[in-house]
């Protein structure tokens, strides 16, 4: 019985969401590719964040802890690559790999100690990885050029072939982002996944079952920081140029935005999130002077209203568990 | 001679004592639990039964020497004893709520590794004693009554393949006949050899079962008797408060 029953039930209601999603997403991106120029830009964008943030939900989402230090790993995926293409004149693919593989070392070594801390400190230190890497990146100018940045970061491609056209662009990232949502999905529901999701619930609960907390940690630590460089490295590809404002604070505030608007723990939030949360100030640029407020107006009420994300749309409808339950 | 040397204990405490702060929740004790015998542990809220489980299952720091089936396990892990075969059943239940039944059995067989075929035989042997277990396979375990979410505790408890059976007072916020039922399975295992360290409040169900029983109250033993004693003066009051 049991694994494919349990398991094909639960794709029951996930594929009919993910069905309609895919639907609304598709007619989206085909008016995105006719009308091309800025809003294919901003899609792109979306992809790139919508990479960042499925990594990011296995950290945050699946196991349960706080990090505001992620983009520490974007800029080492972001200087990596440029460093690595524009002056020792590597592929950008094996660049992008070999910068995934110096944030996954980084995110082992950093992560070893920090992940001793729980909670708010954990966050906090997180958050100051993120401010030092900010600082290193402004600082170290022999290896970083400053605020200057890195011009001239050559697009995506293998050998002859390369990614220079903007709607090929932007296939390429949706390819990238739909395989790192598979990948996420298929590791949500394995027993690692099982194991950082029970984490994320009781962590005394999860080590009463024989799970190794600070291990099972640290591999989710390392599974985002490896997300997060990849798409370091797709942004500099992409736009061609970086400077340390990209991995900025900016980038944890709109990459938080993003997760919680999709659906933080949910293996299609991030992508959902990534996608609204770019297109949000398009849709309300409208309102003028107004855009920004009504920009966190419109947020506010999708986290009111929805407030494990958009992605629990699939939820709505299905009896509540107290109506399900009842009685001892 | 090495053939007359008694057989050790599934589980022995030696002089285990735990704190919160400064407040000693638990003063150092002796308590032992043979090897398929039921054991429970009683006393009021506050007695220190729950800091006793966590104890041992290392979830608290502790002092004193903790022994299983002869072994000092004093400075192991908890993650490490449940493949030892200790596992605990927590106050509360302590499920994974978002997650489906099936979902928290597996990860009750966490500790089995990846042998499928054994999970699958763990998996049928809960399902017979629980079969509403089967029938709700694919809900969530939140979703579920307080009666079937205490057998699914104890389910997942049981995929674990357990030698001791911890359980911190399973009876707790269920209707009578649920609890009398889950303590009637628990009954049941023990009588096919499962160790169990029981902890409750409600005496006259404990007792049901239980071969001894230690009282604790303000975190010492005030008595270690069997259980047969303790249910012909059935008021246990005068063991409660010293």
């Amino acid at each position: 019985m049991t694994l494919r029953v349990s398991i094909s039930t639960r794709l029951g209601s996930y594929g009919t969401f993910a069905a309609i999603s895919a639907v609304g997403i598709a007619l989206l991106f085909a008016l995105v590719f006719i009308q091309g120029g800025y809003l294919l830009t901003v899609m792109q964008l979306a992809m790139i964040y919508g990479v960042f943030c499925v990594g990011l939900n296995f950290f945050m989402g699946y196991t349960g802890q706080a990090s505001f230090g992620q983009n520490a790993f974007a800029a080492i995926g972001g200087y990596g690559t440029a460093i690595l293409c524009v002056q020792f004149g590597w592929e950008p693919v094996a660049a992008l790999v070999a910068s995934m593989a110096i944030a996954s070392v980084a995110s082992l070594v950093v992560g070893y100690p920090t992940l001793r801390l729980r909670g708010h400190y954990l966050a906090m230190a997180t958050f100051a990885l993120g401010l030092i890497t900010y600082d290193l990146s402004v600082q170290w100018t022999s290896l970083t050029q400053g605020y200057m940045g890195y011009a001239g970061i050559p697009p995506l491609g293998i050998g002859r072939f390369v990614v220079e056209d903007e709607r090929l662009k932007l296939v390429c990232l949706m390819a990238i982002l739909l395989f790192s949502l598979w990948l996420s999905g298929r590791l949500r529901n394995s027993r690692f996944g099982r194991a950082l999701r029970a984490i994320s619930t009781s962590e005394a609960g999860a080590a009463a079952l024989g799970i190794r907390i600070s291990q099972y940690k640290l591999a989710a630590f390392v599974i985002a920081a490896v997300y997060a460089s990849a798409a370091g490295s797709l942004f500099a590809h992409t736009v061609g140029f970086i400077s340390p404002e990209v991995f900025g604070l900016q980038m944890v505030v709109v990459t938080f935005t993003m997760l919680y608007v999709g659906g933080v723990g949910t293996v299609l939030g991030p992508a959902i999130g990534a996608i609204i949360a770019s297109l949000l100030p398009e849709i309300v640029r409208g309102a003028g002077r107004f855009q920004d407020i009504a920009y966190a107006l419109a947020l506010l009420v999708l986290l009111i209203y929805l407030p494990k994300g958009l992605s629990t749309l699939a939820d709505l409808g299905k009896r509540r568990p107290a109506e399900q339950g009842g009685g001892n | 001679m090495a053939g007359s040397e008694p057989m050790p204990a599934l589980i022995e405490v030696d002089g285990l004592s735990a704190s919160y702060g400064r407040v000693a929740a638990l003063k150092p004790m002796h308590l032992r639990v043979e090897d398929g015998e039921f054991v429970t542990v009683l006393g009021p809220n506050g007695a220190g039964k729950t800091t006793l489980l966590r104890a041992i299952s290392r979830l608290i720091a502790s002092r004193g020497r903790i022994r299983f089936k002869g072994r000092d396990i004093t400075a192991l892990p908890t993650h490490h004893l449940a493949k030892l075969g200790i596992v605990m059943v927590q106050e509360g239940r302590g499920l994974f709520g978002e997650m489906t039944v099936y979902e928290n059995l597996l990860l009750g067989a966490y500790g089995l590794g990846h042998d499928g075929e054994k999970i699958e035989r763990r998996f049928e042997q809960v399902f017979q004693l629980f079969p509403k277990l089967r029938e709700r396979a694919s809900q969530v375990a939140a979703s579920m009554s307080g009666g079937e979410q205490q057998m699914l505790a104890v389910g997942r408890a049981l995929m674990a393949e357990p030698k001791l059976l911890m359980l911190d007072e399973p009876s707790l916020g269920l209707a009578p006949k649920v609890a009398e039922g889950i303590l009637d399975t628990l009954g049941e295992l023990n009588r096919k050899g499962l160790g169990i360290l029981l902890v409750e409040q409600k005496a006259p169900l404990a007792l049901k079962l239980a071969r001894r029983v230690y009282v604790l109250s303000s975190g010492s033993v005030r008595a270690e008797l069997p259980a047969h004693e303790i249910k012909s003066h059935y008021d246990l009051a005068r063991f409660y408060f010293h």
